[in-house]
């Protein structure tokens, strides 16, 4: 499913420039639920930014589904995030103006499909999420883990090949980061592909296979027994 | 551009801040106001000046003798002289372009001596001795009766058209005056009409306090011979009077023997000449108020240009959350745009509808409180209307372009970053 050779990196900071990925050699199959580790200033978030086209690398192959992912202008990026990705960030990041089932509509909206049809499918998904009561309710009215999971079903209206989830329990309590984690499980048992950035160790074993950077580079790759959330709940 | 979601959107964006949104449209609000209303102020006092003209053939000059100041031919300077009706011929085989020449003669009472005497009543009036073409030079039409004709010149009828001043003066209020006799220095004259001026923006009262004659019984009741003490020329359509104006005065100077450098020997006034200069005067105008208002309406436009970007940096992370999720990035432009232009309408709309309005409220008073000197009818055309929503259009896409393109110049995760 995705597939990246000898990717690099560098951010200029003033007159010195950060080399923050050094050449990463990385492969995802379908089906997978992978989590990357690492401490801050490892590189963690600015490959999934890469995985995610909302950064662009300065070398390296990248494909998605065996589409070369590279020269993308704006346009064509926006496009092929609609179609192949979808997003779920630490800060859950819906958009406050809009109430639960517009924010999953979203990407749904961006792919031209028609109202009705919009509607449908983003209460759907926030059944699949168990907040189809919450879908008239904004943002503000929701707590952090609502939020996060109206955030997951937004990601995954769009029906994407593969999700993208950076640090989605970050700003959560433990308890409610099982929740989420329990949701990530069933969402990737029904076979899809899953990216999860964390650097909390139990959120890590949480997934199939867990993935460690260190300054750049990935210092250790291994599958793991999956723990599964739902006991924790 | 008709779809819902957006829609929805923009008017949520526009209504999340409403404070805000009412002081940014109440700039570009302001501005149409101004320039319609300063449009509509110079329409109003065009009309009023252009009132005085109304119905006067524009293409028209007037000339009169006066002394010689030169002396020539043997002739002393500071004589006295007039025309001669042979002049009048001379002019229609000179001077083609002529449409009318109607020559006059006039009497006028030695001040304070009432000349004009109707039974009991009496007054003092100027008279004149006129050809019926004299009616399509003048603005004024006739109200009762009937104008001098060509049967009044031909048989020397001693018959008189007179004012609605003078009926008012002299007759009882349904006193019937045609028929009746005018005793005017002596001479009696039968009224066989009245006339009334076209322009009838009060003050004015002496234009109606005037007597016509024809032409030939006015000379031979007065003992005026073959004399013409004042003509009214006006050209064919399509030639300019004022280009004639030297002929005329050239041909009239030979033949009443006047030193051709003689300047003051004859008076005129070029009607037309006059006209134009109103025309300069208002067209200028026009272009003043167009100028100050747009500029005005500038300073709303770059209002909300101003708060365009505000709102984009405000959004700015909704934008990243938007193209983290595939929105494309002409699609933020567009909404953004479509923001300021909508705003920019709505706001000019209601501009040109306060400013219509207000001036239908001083139409309305003018009705009520009665004609106001040199001001009349203020108004803007669908035209104008038209051009002031184009310009709306326009600035508010120039409103928006700035902000738009800072909108999708952020990149997405630098946006997202964003708190």
């Amino acid at each position: 499913m995705i597939e990246i050779k000898n990717l690099h990196k560098s951010y200029k900071m003033g007159s010195n420039s950060l080399h923050v990925l050094k050449g990463i050699n990385f492969s995802v199959e379908e089906g997978e639920l992978v989590a990357i580790m690492g401490s801050s200033g490892s590189g963690k978030s600015t490959l999934l930014n890469i995985l995610g086209m909302l950064d662009g690398a300065d070398s390296g192959e990248y494909n998605l589904d065996n589409v070369p992912i590279k020269d993308l202008n704006e346009t064509k990026a926006a496009q092929y995030r609609n179609k192949f990705l979808g997003f779920v960030f630490q800060s859950f990041n819906l958009i406050n103006y809009k109430n639960a089932m517009e924010n999953v509509a979203l990407p749904l909206y961006y792919q031209k499909v028609n109202r009705k049809e919009r509607q449908e499918k983003s209460l759907k998904y926030l059944d699949q999420v168990g907040l189809k009561e919450w879908a008239t309710h904004l943002p503000s009215e929701l707590s952090g883990g609502q939020k996060q999971r109206v955030a997951i079903a937004r990601a995954m209206a769009a029906e994407p090949k593969v999700l993208l989830a950076d640090e989605p329990t970050g700003a959560l309590d433990s308890k409610t980061s099982y929740e989420v984690m329990d949701l990530i499980q069933k969402i990737n048992d029904e076979g899809n592909t899953i990216l999860v950035v964390t650097h909390e160790p139990d959120i890590a074993e949480m997934c199939k296979r867990i993935v460690h950077l260190k300054d750049g580079v990935i210092v250790e790759d291994k599958k793991v027994e999956q723990v599964r959330a739902e006991q924790y709940v | 551009m008709f779809n819902r979601d957006r829609w929805k959107e923009i008017l949520e964006v526009l209504t999340s801040n409403w404070f805000r949104t009412i002081l940014t449209a109440f700039g570009v609000f302001w501005g149409i106001l101004i320039l319609i209303i300063l449009l509509a102020a110079g329409k109003g006092l065009e009309n009023g000046i252009k009132q005085d003209f109304n119905g006067v053939a524009t293409n028209t000059m007037f000339m009169w003798t006066q002394n010689t100041t030169m002396a020539y031919q043997g002739l002393p300077e500071g004589r006295r002289f007039n025309f001669k009706l042979e002049d009048v011929d001379l002019l229609r085989q000179k001077v083609p372009e002529l449409k009318i020449i109607s020559p006059r003669n006039s009497l006028r009472s030695p001040s304070g001596v009432d000349n004009v005497i109707y039974g009991t009543e009496t007054g003092s009036y100027r008279i004149f001795g006129d050809y019926p073409e004299i009616l399509q030079q003048n603005p004024m039409y006739v109200a009762k009766g009937r104008f001098i004709n060509h049967n009044d010149i031909r048989e020397k009828r001693k018959v008189v058209v007179i004012g609605d001043g003078i009926r008012k003066d002299l007759y009882k209020e349904d006193e019937e005056v045609l028929g009746t006799y005018l005793k005017i220095s002596g001479v009696n004259f039968m009224v066989v009409g009245t006339y009334k001026e076209k322009t009838s923006n009060g003050g004015n009262q002496d234009s109606e306090r005037q007597i016509y004659a024809p032409f030939t019984s006015f000379s031979q009741a007065f003992n005026r011979a073959d004399n013409v003490g004042w003509m009214a020329l006006t050209a064919k359509n399509g030639k300019s009077i004022s280009k004639l104006t030297d002929k005329i005065i050239g041909t009239v100077k030979q033949s009443r023997k006047v030193h051709p450098d003689d300047e003051r020997a004859i008076g005129f006034f070029d009607l037309f000449r006059q006209y134009n200069r109103v025309e300069t005067l208002f067209s200028a105008m026009r272009w003043i108020a167009i100028i100050v208002g747009t500029l005005v309406l500038i300073s709303g436009v770059i209002g909300i240009s101003n708060i365009m970007l505000i709102v984009v940096k405000e959004r700015t992370k909704e934008i990243g959350i938007r193209r983290a999720l595939g929105e494309n990035p002409w699609s933020i432009k567009k909404q953004i745009l479509m923001e300021s232009i909508f705003l920019t309408i709505i706001s000019g709309m209601t501009g040109i509808i306060t400013g219509s309005l207000f001036i239908y409220g001083v139409n309305a008073l003018l009705d009520n409180v009665g004609p106001v000197d040199m001001f009349l009818n203020p108004s803007v055309s669908v035209g104008v209307v038209a051009l002031a929503l184009t310009i709306l259009i326009l600035s508010g896409l120039l409103a928006g372009f700035i902000p738009a393109q800072s909108a999708i110049k952020v990149k997405p995760i630098d946006a997202l970053r964003t708190e």
